[in-house]
């Protein structure tokens, strides 16, 4: 799962991931399923450290965003991170079963959308993706 | 017990905390987590799932207690525990919170009241029968044997 030409100076060809989840069991979940495919992960608890992670210069390969949060939610990080100019694949991942409420996560500027819980083949789907 | 009954013993067990609605599918997704490079994930996963669920029945209990009542907080912290119910696959306690936040959203004092305490029952439940499954996995191991999948 090689991430040539997107990490300039980095020397690994590991593909790296963003946790966003304000549920710690959630946290440990998705980095488990993270580390089992091979993939770098960070954690952060809410939107607003999601958007201040990226103004420090980091970026990643794959945002795994959960909707509902504290300080700042999935919907709203999401939006400011496509503002930002952050093209990086990013999930919505989310409990939410109304139509309205997904739409408005996908319009603000998701790639995909899984309904936790989060598994190792709807994960992969998200993967897939990615490599096109 | 010898060790191949002890191995029955918890398929049987398994088995019928899946059949009683207890665990669903999810929990079957976290053993798939675990390997020999974190062999030890599943008991990790649930610890952190009963320290966290403890500190939020905690809180919602006291929330109860307020003279003004705050439904909102109280529905944060239930939207919480719904969530790690249903990560790690406790069908049980998840249901429960669906129809707690219902009362929430009713602003329904009694109703959640009696919520919490229907779900404190069932999650201390769901503990026991969890502990109880680690500890014949654990009796497994050290009769010598390996903890069938």
């Amino acid at each position: 799962m090689a991430a040539q030409g997107r990490h300039g100076g980095k020397k690994s060809n590991k593909m790296t991931a963003l946790v966003v989840d304000d549920n710690t069991v959630n946290r440990m979940i998705h980095h488990r399923l993270l580390d089992n495919l091979g993939i770098e992960n960070v954690a952060v608890v809410n939107g607003k450290e999601a958007v201040d992670i990226h103004c420090s210069g980091k970026t990643f390969d794959l945002i795994l965003m959960d909707m509902d949060m504290p300080v700042m939610n999935g919907i709203e990080a999401t939006r400011q991170l496509r503002e930002m100019g952050i093209r990086s694949m990013i999930a919505g991942v989310s409990t939410r079963s109304m139509e309205r409420e997904i739409r408005e996560f996908i319009e603000a500027g998701l790639d995909d959308y899984q309904e936790k819980p989060l598994t190792m083949s709807k994960l992969i789907s998200i993967i897939h993706k990615i490599n096109g | 017990m010898d060790l191949v009954q002890l191995q029955r013993q918890l398929v049987d067990y398994r088995t019928s905390l899946y059949h009683e609605g207890f665990l669903d599918e999810q929990f079957t997704q976290l053993q798939e987590l675990q390997d020999e490079n974190n062999p030890d994930f599943v008991v990790e996963v649930v610890s952190l799932y009963f320290e966290d669920s403890e500190r939020l029945l905690n809180e919602l209990s006291k929330a109860l207690e307020q003279q003004i009542i705050d439904f909102k907080r109280i529905d944060a912290h239930v939207h919480q525990l719904k969530g790690s119910s249903s990560s790690i696959g406790a069908q049980r306690v998840q249901k429960l919170c669906i129809v707690f936040r219902n009362y929430c959203e009713a602003q329904n004092v009694e109703g959640c009241l009696k919520c919490l305490q229907q779900v404190k029952h069932e999650y201390s439940i769901v503990k026991t029968k969890l502990e109880s499954m680690f500890q014949l996995e654990r009796q497994i191991l050290n009769a010598g044997g390996s903890v069938p999948v």
